[in-house]
């Protein structure tokens, strides 16, 4: 199994690593996303609402993803307590928040995981979960997430990025396809996908390389139809761009492509994708209680410019913070933008 | 001048045939642009055939564009492949079926 780049002590494991590549605009001859967002006459990103809460449970996973943002892996210990989940739940019950995302790492693998969804649904949130697929088959005790997400009407969001073996097996592991098939099946043999049926099953497609993903709809089209071989049928395909950060920055350094990722993402700046990004309505949770702007920033621990900790939770104050940007921003406003729920134009 | 007639740089350079010939180079990319937009054929389809055509017209600059377009499109690699054996098959099937001509040339010359 690969290591986690924090496991190999990786320059890029760090965020000071990761920031001094990512500040070194000059180098690489590009603008700064703060520029851009003066050049749309913004000083400064504001907050919309709040109507995402993400949590992310942990780091640990099954998987070691090569192109993941969060170095996510088996080696990796970061798993929220329940005393911090309790205090999340303590945070949003009152609040208009209804959405709770959970991510990890693998979220399953967190052990309150079951709890935390309990309680959530208990005062009324939806839940979205961020499933690997391959984590239903990883050990016996997690066979019958189906039927848990299933009972309680979690929304299940997988990663899929390709429907060939090929591709996917390359950037999420060997014989990670097969498995992923086999997990959607048992999902769709509870009724998730179905055209009948509330449970939602959607897919993130991200591209398997350094390029850009081209037009979600078509993308979603084709996903539809080479699934269908497999018997398999989901709701919606959300394209999502890679952003440079850990794993996925590590490979656009070593494999000298950064500056033309960082060219082409600049290149397809565009404003209303701009206007619409995620964490202008999301709130991001640290499996340690810690609040960001988004997973990607707390993977920078870039905290959020207001009372930053779970413990303190002051909706007003947050829904009035200044976002921090950097230059990893360029990867949620190329093209028709990127969130995690897909395209935001 | 570089020793190389081709710099792969020079693909991002490609708008500014427009800064000598202002007027043609816009009309060019405006209908460059109209060509691949979505309309009887997918902007799909349209990428794996501007790959096999540049293969035809064997442009470094164009390959490398239509590639990246192909991998954006959700293309895969037999899909992308069979694109370039379409160009095979005409390019060679052009060069053979000029053989009837030669057989023509052929048998008119000989008694």
């Amino acid at each position: 199994m690969i290591q986690s780049l924090k496991r190999q002590k990786h320059k890029l494991s760090t965020p000071e690593g990761q920031i001094e590549v990512l500040d070194d605009v000059e180098a690489i001859g590009i603008p700064s996303f703060d520029s851009k967002l003066n050049d749309m006459g913004h000083s400064s990103l504001k907050p919309t609402n709040i109507e995402i809460f993400q949590v992310n449970v942990g780091k640990m996973c099954n998987q070691v993803c090569s192109h993941c943002h969060v170095d996510a892996g088996p080696d990796r210990k970061e798993i929220m307590t329940k005393e911090t989940m309790q205090q999340c739940i303590d945070a949003i019950r009152d609040t208009d928040i209804k959405t709770v995302d959970l991510t990890g790492g693998a979220p399953e693998m967190n052990p309150n995981f079951r709890w935390f969804v309990e309680e959530l649904r208990a005062i009324g949130k939806d839940i979205i979960v961020r499933c690997n697929l391959t984590i239903i088959l990883a050990n016996p005790k997690y066979n019958d997430l189906p039927e848990f997400f299933r009972k309680h009407k979690v929304n299940v969001v997988s990663s899929l990025p390709y429907f060939t073996a090929k591709r996917t097996d390359a950037q999420r592991g060997d014989g990670v396809f097969d498995k992923s098939i086999k997990a959607l099946q048992m999902l769709n043999a509870v009724g998730y996908g179905k055209e009948d049926s509330d449970l939602q099953l959607d897919l993130v497609y991200n591209p398997a390389g350094a390029f850009l993903p081209g037009d979600q709809t078509s993308l979603e089209n084709q996903f539809k139809r080479k699934l269908q071989e497999y018997d398999i049928v989901f709701n919606n395909l959300f394209a999502i761009t890679n952003l440079p950060i850990s794993r996925f920055l590590e490979y656009l350094v070593r494999s000298d492509k950064y500056q033309d990722y960082m060219d082409e993402l600049v290149n397809a700046f565009n404003p209303m994708a701009a206007e619409g990004v995620m964490c202008r309505s999301t709130i991001s949770v640290g499996w340690d209680g810690y609040l960001y702007d988004c997973d990607f920033n707390q993977m920078l621990e870039l905290k959020v410019q207001a009372s930053d900790h779970i413990a303190d939770f002051d909706i007003k104050e947050l829904t009035q913070r200044d976002i921090i940007v950097n230059q990893h921003c360029f990867g949620c406003t190329a093209g028709a933008g990127s969130s995690c729920g897909g395209t935001t134009v | 001048m570089k020793d190389s007639y081709y710099n792969r740089e020079d693909l991002k350079k490609f708008g500014e045939i427009t800064e000598w010939q202002k007027e043609l180079g816009d009309k060019f990319f405006d209908y460059y642009g109209s060509v691949f937009k979505e309309s009887a054929l997918t902007a799909r389809e349209k990428s794996l055939i501007a790959l096999a055509v540049s293969h035809a017209v064997q442009c470094p600059y164009c390959i490398e564009a239509y590639t990246s377009d192909c991998l954006k499109k959700g293309v895969d690699e037999e899909q992308m492949m069979e694109a370039v054996h379409v160009t095979a098959a005409i390019k060679s099937g052009a060069a053979l079926v000029h053989g009837v001509q030669m057989m023509n040339q052929v048998n008119d010359k000989l008694m």
